[in-house]
């Protein structure tokens, strides 16, 4: 009876492949934000805090709390409480815009956490070479620390990742596009059976590729 | 030359090092010696300008260090290259990309750097390891890897922090022995902080203990190990265990100046006493630049203490420690317990 319901599997492919298109599009665009301002709030963070190479007791509160804020919501509230604000940024509050500034803001203030936690396994004598070698900061920065934390950025980045296809699926709810949009609108409203199981399948299949490659980045990064 | 003079640091109302004054002369081996928590790494920490002393001065080259800011202060920091425990070389660096590390920051030009990395490996001997990473060196290659990169600036002064802590006798003398070459060859200063005193033995030229913030006691290695009083001294050379004397024997700790005592000495002092000297333990090396011993004899009770060590004392020989004058001798021929 329900099977009567479902799409054709011949015609899955014609949803399916522009829903996988979208969600490249959404995930890589909001990962590209993330990487630019969640790397550099989380060195920041650390560098900051008093194991950093500028301890800053208040800069560090205010930026830690900032990215506090970002990850002390479920999804799905912060995707609500922001809605004046997308309202504001894109004239919309449903699809593809509207998804993009809170699985931004999400997913900063995942990744600044990241990078803290990163460069933090930096061992400090490291960073003591750098300094009585007379080097600035910035080269410390972006010399040592980086450069020493880029198997952990990649490992964190690779969970980052993951999630943010999970937002993109929550972003569904308000039309944000994807496969999860596509899982939500047919296989869950509709009973679409076989969408839903061709949806499971391709999400399934692009997580477990994406930390199957990031777990080999990881180790050929490693020395 | 280094001259640290009245160097405090303090944090809070805790003094953990209290005016130290000590100086290493161009193309010289210094050592700093001292237990655990007598303020060892943070004395290593300030000369190398990563904290900035409480009070008083590090003058290199005739400038004081001590009180720089900013771009000044890390010019100063290269005149001093550190040379750290267990190297901290960067895992995801090779080699030559650790060496060619400060001189890219520095802003030397590739083909220089190039140069420049090839002749630092080249004099450590790790040439051949070039492009290794840190993983797949031995702890003897890593830290003379850091060697190289603590050269790589051309520094007045090479800080050795515990840079043989944790290795094995024989690769700690493979180190030392580069250091004492680098010192030959380059005239570089080396101060060299340690808790490891016969890497102190083998190595430097000047020694100074650190205790409690202070330094206790210093002076150069071949007048040291020649004061017979010095608790400096004796740590710089140790007696083994000795065995048990004699029954009805008398024990004397000696210490002499191989340049000026007869090598012949126990059979000298046994003709001059008309009874044979008993050695129970015994060091004697190359110290400093001659030759230094320490031995623990047994004389035979019979023969009157104030003789032998009148007989010890014409040779030359330095009593350390005498026999206990309340203490029983043994009569002959009653068992060794």
């Amino acid at each position: 009876m329900i099977a009567l319901l479902s799409t054709p599997w011949p015609q899955v492919p014609s949803l399916l492949g522009p829903a996988l298109g979208e969600t490249v599009r959404l995930v890589g665009l909001v990962m590209a934000v993330v990487v630019a301002l969640g790397l550099p709030l989380g060195l920041l963070i650390f560098n900051t805090s008093p194991l950093g190479l500028t301890p800053h007791r208040l800069l560090h509160l205010s930026v830690s709390w900032v990215s506090n804020l970002g990850r002390s919501l479920p999804f799905l509230v912060l995707m609500a409480a922001v809605i004046p604000v997308t309202k504001l940024l894109f004239g919309t509050t449903i699809g593809f815009k509207a998804a993009l500034l809170p699985m931004a803001i999400a997913g900063v203030a995942f990744f600044s956490r990241i990078t803290e936690n990163a460069v933090r396994e930096v061992p400090r004598e490291l960073l003591d070479v750098g300094l009585a070698g007379g080097s600035t900061r910035w080269q410390i920065v972006t010399g040592i620390q980086l450069k020493e934390a880029v198997p952990g950025l990649v490992a964190g980045f690779t969970i980052n990742l993951v999630a943010m296809i999970e937002y993109s699926a929550i972003a569904g709810a308000i039309g944000s596009g994807g496969v999860g949009y596509l899982a939500v609108n047919y296989g869950y409203r509709r009973f679409d059976q076989n969408i839903m199981l061709a949806c499971i399948v391709v999400l399934v299949a692009i997580v477990q590729a994406l930390q199957f490659g990031g777990d080999r980045a990881v180790r050929a990064l490693t020395r | 030359m280094i001259e640290i003079s009245g160097l405090t640091k303090s944090y809070g109302s805790t003094v953990v090092l209290d005016g130290i004054d000590l100086t290493v002369g161009d193309a010289q081996i210094g050592a700093v010696v001292g237990p655990s928590g007598a303020g060892k790494s943070t004395l290593a920490r300030t000369v190398n300008l990563l904290e900035r002393p409480t009070s008083g001065s590090i003058v290199v080259n005739g400038q004081d260090l001590a009180s720089l800011r900013g771009a000044d202060l890390r010019a100063a920091r290269r005149e001093i290259g550190t040379v750290f425990q267990s190297a901290n070389l960067l895992r995801r660096l090779t080699a030559a990309e650790n060496v060619a590390l400060p001189l890219r920051h520095h802003g030397v030009p590739e083909h220089q750097v190039k140069r420049r990395v090839h002749a630092l490996l080249d004099r450590v001997g790790m040439l051949h390891r070039a492009r290794h990473y840190p993983s797949q060196l031995s702890g003897g290659q890593r830290q003379r890897v850091g060697i190289a990169r603590g050269l790589a600036l051309g520094p007045s002064v090479l800080l050795s922090d515990e840079a043989t802590s944790g290795l094995d006798p024989e690769t700690t003398l493979s180190i030392t022995t580069l250091l004492r070459e680098l010192r030959d060859d380059l005239g570089v200063t080396i101060l060299v902080i340690t808790h490891e005193m016969d890497v102190v033995r083998g190595l430097a030229d000047h020694v100074a203990r650190l205790d409690h913030g202070r330094i206790i006691e210093q002076g150069p290695v071949d007048q040291v190990v020649r004061r017979s009083d010095s608790e400096l001294s004796r740590a710089l050379l140790p007696l083994p265990p000795a065995v048990p004397a004699p029954a009805g024997h008398r024990t004397w700790t000696l210490r002499y100046d191989a340049a000026t005592v007869s090598p012949f000495w126990v059979a000298e002092v046994s003709r001059d006493l008309g009874s044979d000297l008993a050695v129970l333990s015994a060091l004697v090396e190359e110290a400093g630049r001659t030759g230094v011993g320490r031995v623990t004899v047994a004389v035979d009770g019979r023969v009157d203490a104030g003789s032998v060590e009148r007989a010890l004392v014409s040779r030359g020989l330095v009593p350390e420690q005498r026999p206990d004058a309340e203490a029983p001798v043994r009569a002959v021929g009653e068992a060794v317990a």
